[in-house]
């Protein structure tokens, strides 16, 4: 029995166990009351109810301290079948019975009811924790880039006359980095309230999965062309049901965290695959047990092993690492990949590196594969 | 430089006028400055600009509906400047009537390429028969496309969309706009058809497939066709 998770039973079912154990104990000790002694069912009865009360809600319980009162008192203290009692030892002993299963149901409530408020208090702080890292990420992460901006800017109005043309035009690219920058991040933000308010809705449709890749990959190229994309796709890969726009963030985030922790001039490997689950029934048509493997390997250092499962909450950053961003990239993607009912799985690969595993359940449609007209 | 044209900026922040205003009077466009939905479609309607640039975040009316009100008598370019960068917005925007579509912030030399291309589009005369981008020469009439001086074999529907695009150069065009237009009217969802023909569109007239530089995809929108 597993009586110590029975508080989260209902009222009614907890009544009930209250009302039958003390009835059953009873009904026992009624059986051998001539070798027990009616004092001593006493202190069974008392026992019983402070077992009921390490798991009852304070109700049930006083209504099994007071039901094995009356019961004791009419069953067991002579005269039987009577409620009156006649020594007056036997009056202190109900008394005292009935003080002692009432202190016993309320004092164990009250223990309760402080490991709830210390769990609580937990929680809470828990909270605290989370929101103070999202401000000191967010502070840092949102106010580099417009000090940035705004001490350009003021260089630029105060000393327009002492700066040379090419002192110029660094503060000016530093204020476009810097912007660029503080839009990425706003951005990040704006897709990680999307997805925590509930409010993101795929907007599936048929994906050339090589597009996608391939749109990616160049865009990342363009920003960061010191790194070397090594594209694997299988052949006949079919169509499959996305949302173009929220796979290109995810790949797009992938890649980006890939560039941050690698160096110059390493391969990113790319991989696309499709998995199948067995033979295609046909009582399941639409064959949703095809999945769209996408498989991200960097040459890095990959993660260290302690900080694996880690990566994917929010705010958090590897902490040996000194590379901005608000720690939302990966928790932004694992939510992406999430409500496309996907899984996304983190290792170190055998060969060195971070490998990232995105696997995503979805319709295909193999229309491409056909020739046309 | 030629006769520079107008540009009405219906927007109602002031930062981005001013932005805007520099910019484009920098590349001798003429400007016109709107803060509301109201003044916006009056000086349209007393001076009909050559293109005019809406934002969709008015004060006084939502810019969807400034833009349907438009698009009733207004024929040249209308481009969207937008905060909202939802697929839906977008696709809103340009099915009805919008030129093109651009989500702040924006670079500037992205808007400019925009605004050239649709006023460019704007004056061209469709019944040009032979168009030649870079390598790329399609011709309208004979229904004949040469890629380095060389026929390409398309099919009929790869030649219907790739004219389509062409006559649309530098604008996006829907999917649901392409499937119509191409497939008709039931073909609408029926995107796979779309990624097909693009897919074997960009095999033939890109030099390398997989980094299109002709046929550009415009995420959960549409394809953009760009000849330069």
């Amino acid at each position: 029995m597993n009586n110590f998770s029975l508080y989260k039973l209902s009222n009614q079912k907890q009544y009930l166990i209250s009302i039958t154990t003390v009835i059953l104990t009873a009904s026992v000790c009624y059986l051998f009351s001539d070798f027990i002694g009616y004092r001593n069912i006493a202190l069974i009865l008392l026992f019983v109810v402070s077992i009921l009360a390490t798991f009852m809600n304070v109700f049930p319980l006083l209504l099994s301290a007071i039901l094995s009162a009356l019961i004791w008192d009419y069953f067991f203290i002579p005269p039987k079948f009577r409620f009156h009692v006649e020594s007056a030892e036997d009056v202190l002993m109900l008394v005292m019975y009935f003080v002692v299963a009432f202190v016993n149901a309320i004092l164990t409530n009250r223990i309760r009811k402080a490991e709830k408020e210390a769990n609580e208090k937990d929680e809470k702080e828990k909270i605290i924790k989370l929101y103070n890292t999202l401000l000191n990420s967010l502070s840092h992460e949102l106010r580099t880039p417009i000090a940035t901006i705004i001490g350009a800017t003021d260089t630029l109005q105060e000393n327009e006359e002492m700066l040379d043309t090419n002192s110029k035009k660094i503060l000016v690219s530093e204020i476009s980095t810097a912007s660029l920058r503080l839009n990425q991040q706003v951005e990040n933000l704006l897709n990680m309230s999307r997805l925590e308010s509930g409010f993101l809705q795929l907007h599936k449709d048929w994906c050339d999965v090589n597009e996608l890749i391939y749109k990616v990959v160049n865009e990342v190229h363009s920003t960061s062309v010191k790194r070397n994309f090594n594209i694997q796709i299988i052949e006949s890969l079919p169509y499959f049901k996305l949302d173009f726009g929220i796979m290109e963030q995810i790949l797009y985030n992938l890649l980006i965290n890939a560039v941050a922790y690698t160096p110059d001039n390493s391969t990113i490997h790319i991989k696309v695959s499709r998995f199948d689950a067995g033979e295609i029934s046909l009582m399941e048509p639409d064959n949703a047990k095809t999945k769209l493997v996408i498989v991200i390997r960097d040459e890095g250092n990959g993660f260290p092993q302690e900080e694996m499962n880690k990566v994917f909450d929010k705010f958090y950053r590897i902490h040996t690492h000194k590379t901005g961003g608000t720690g939302l990239g990966l928790s932004i993607v694992k939510g992406f990949v999430e409500a496309h009912g996907g899984t996304i799985r983190l290792k170190n690969s055998s060969v060195g590196g971070a490998e990232f595993t995105i696997a995503i359940p979805t319709e295909t449609n193999y229309m491409n594969a056909l020739k046309n007209e | 430089m030629s006769t520079s044209n107008n540009i009405l900026i219906i927007d109602d922040e002031p930062q981005i006028c001013k932005l805007l205003q520099i910019a484009l009077e920098s590349n001798h466009y003429k400007i016109t400055i709107a803060n509301t939905a109201q003044d916006g479609i009056i000086k349209a309607a007393n001076h009909p600009p050559d293109l005019i640039l809406l934002d969709l975040g008015l004060p006084d009316k939502n810019g969807q509906d400034v833009l349907v009100e438009l698009r009733e008598w207004y024929k040249s370019p209308v481009i969207i400047l937008s905060v909202q960068k939802d697929e839906e917005n977008i696709v809103r925007a340009l099915d009805s009537g919008a030129t093109d579509y651009l989500t702040k912030p924006f670079r500037t030399g992205e808007l400019l390429a925009r605004i050239r291309s649709a006023l460019r589009n704007a004056v061209l005369e469709k019944n040009e028969p032979v168009i030649i981008f870079q390598n790329l020469q399609v011709d309208l009439i004979n229904r004949i496309v040469k890629k380095n001086k060389e026929i390409l074999k398309l099919t009929s529907t790869e030649f219907n969309l790739l004219s389509l695009l062409v006559n649309n150069e530098g604008k996006v065009l829907t999917h649901q706009y392409l499937l119509k237009e191409i497939w008709g009217p039931t073909y609408i969802h029926e995107s796979q058809y779309l990624r097909v023909f693009i897919g074997q569109l960009r095999k033939k007239i890109e030099d390398d497939y997989n980094v299109p530089k002709h046929i550009i995809t415009e995420s959960g929108v549409g394809y953009r066709f760009i000849g330069n």
